[in-house]
């Protein structure tokens, strides 16, 4: 059967994957894919203790709630950056984010 | 004797490993997006695993029709050409060990404590609709403000200037 060690590791993996994600690509929209992935990880590991902690009813769905407004703050959030690297792509011809340097564009 | 939740377990959470692996060493961004549509449809199993079938609906919905779509839409609208060459900068070995050394951090501490868990319970949706919109109404309605100015500012970031021309 599922415990919650499952949930947790699974989610860890997909964390750390989404962090060297970060770290290491160069492509502003590769960098937006792994925070994805990182959002992702974190509602894993939400659900894992919303499910199985033996929660009340009301207390299991403040979970659930939880994790629909992380999707729609990840949303938003999306929403936003991809807007910000049409802007930088129109203005400096490059998505590279280790050769932008300047603040002004 | 390996159960049948654990089986569906291990073939969610291989798809959602193996997008994050796709996500991370693919070479084309395209390939990229697309393998996190796998990651999103594992997510999604996940979620129907822990007996939570509105939230893998969800995350079908927004991530696989809406996040998606917005990212391949704004590939679209870049020059595709200039993303081919995908390379990973130069911090790439500090990365992998950040994220090696955090990785083995968090089982680490995940193994050694121990949750008292329960058998998998779930809520049914009207449970989740009366709660999302009795106790959380309020911040209902400030995401859905969230969602509109965000939307407005990515308009107004991406429009251009027509008085400078």
């Amino acid at each position: 059967m599922i415990t919650l060690m499952h949930f947790q590791v699974l989610s860890a993996i997909l964390l750390c994957l989404g962090i060297y994600g970060v770290l290491a690509k160069r492509s502003a929209v590769l960098v937006l894919i792994s925070i994805e992935l990182m959002l992702n990880a974190v509602n894993i590991n939400l659900i894992g203790y919303v499910a199985l902690r033996g929660l009340g009813k009301s207390y299991q769905a403040y979970g659930q709630v939880l994790i629909i407004f992380v999707i729609t703050i990840a949303a938003a959030e999306l929403a936003l950056a991809i807007a910000i690297i049409l802007r930088l792509y129109r203005n400096t011809n490059n998505v590279n984010v280790d050769e932008i340097k300047s603040l002004k564009g | 004797m390996i159960s049948v939740s654990l089986l569906f377990f291990g073939i969610a959470s291989l798809l959602v490993i193996g997008g994050g692996i796709g996500v991370v060493v693919a070479r084309n961004i395209i390939h990229a997006a697309l393998f996190l549509l796998v990651t999103m449809i594992g997510t999604a199993g996940v979620f129907l695993l822990a007996l939570a079938e509105f939230l893998a609906l969800v995350q079908i919905l927004i991530y696989g029709g809406a996040v998606l779509i917005v990212i391949l839409f704004a590939l679209m609208l870049t020059r595709i050409e200039d993303f081919r060459q995908l390379g990973d900068n130069n911090q790439k070995p500090i990365a992998a060990l950040i994220s090696i050394f955090l990785f083995i951090l968090i089982t680490t501490s995940i193994l050694m404590t121990d949750v008292s868990t329960s058998l998998i319970s779930s809520v049914s949706l009207i449970d989740v609709g009366l709660t999302l919109f009795t106790d959380w109404a309020i911040p209902f309605e400030v995401a859905s403000l969230v969602l509109l100015i965000a939307l407005i500012g990515a308009i107004v970031l991406v429009r251009e200037e027509e008085d400078k021309k």
